[in-house]
């Protein structure tokens, strides 16, 4: 089986990638991503199963809930995770740095 | 262009260390994290309580236009010494991340420069990975630019 290909159809979807986008963000229920859509809620669970099965996405356990998450490893085959986080870490600053430059005297 | 900010993580570790140099006097960049309304204004999110103290705590929410809220967090302060420092706990609500420790250490860098050094302690290196790998809900819509351009790229390969 061709995993490349795998990653290629799942991410071809236009809901899928919306799911991706959604997950990329925050940990999150099948429920919680499925009021996103207005999608039928077993479309989105066949969306979650294609991209759990093609290891985009991990299910991760928190008490009764099974939370979603992206599947980093999987995902740098598609982007790297680090540099988003350092960009967002640096827009932040740019912002803090341009509101607190109105503060000076 | 050059971010100015560093991230340092190493591999298999628990932590990670954020550094970033501002062309503010410290005691201004002190304020951003210090003062409710002007964490506000730049983080984004409603700061729903804040207490700069030792033994305060601090809750902010964040909701869409429908009023859901989209990113709670809160933690306590442990450390507090204005312009130099400050000792926190993080914790994302409703999500499996864990609580981290967060120690921030603020620098003058001559007059009108300073430096912010944040070192972030997560309960585990596995939930340290994720929290790098997952961007924060604040700068979703940057990720999104970032991811859909890379899978565009993908896309057409």
């Amino acid at each position: 089986m061709n995993l490349r290909r795998d990653v290629f159809q799942a991410i071809a979807d236009p809901t899928r990638r919306a799911i991706l986008l959604l997950v990329a963000s925050q940990a999150l229920t099948a429920g919680a991503i499925a009021s996103n859509f207005d999608t039928a809620r077993p479309t989105i669970s066949k969306h979650l199963a294609i991209l759990t099965e093609c290891q985009l996405l991990e299910q991760t356990p928190n008490g009764r809930e099974m939370y979603y998450t992206i599947n980093a490893i999987k995902m740098k085959e598609v982007a790297d995770f680090i540099e988003p986080f350092r960009k967002i870490w640096d827009d932040r600053f740019n912002k803090l740095e341009a509101i607190m430059k109105k503060y000076k005297k | 262009m050059e971010l100015k900010t560093k991230i340092a993580a190493q591999d298999g570790q628990q932590d990670l260390v954020i550094t970033r140099e501002f062309e503010l006097p410290v005691d201004l960049l002190f304020r951003a994290y210090a003062e409710p309304e002007i964490l506000e204004e730049w983080m984004g999110s409603k700061v729903v309580k804040l207490e700069s103290q030792k033994n305060g705590s601090y809750e902010l929410e964040k909701k869409d236009e429908n009023g859901n809220v989209v990113f709670a967090a809160n933690g306590v302060i442990h450390e507090f010494v204005p312009n130099k420092k400050i000792i926190r706990t993080f914790e994302m609500a409703n999500t499996p991340f864990g609580v981290q420790l967060e120690v921030y250490d603020f620098e003058p860098l001559g007059a009108d420069n300073s430096k912010l050094t944040m070192h972030l302690i997560f309960e585990s290196g596995t939930l340290r990975d994720k929290q790098l790998q997952l961007p924060f809900k604040q700068g979703i819509n940057w990720a999104h630019n970032q991811l859909e351009a890379s899978l565009r790229k993908l896309i057409k390969k």
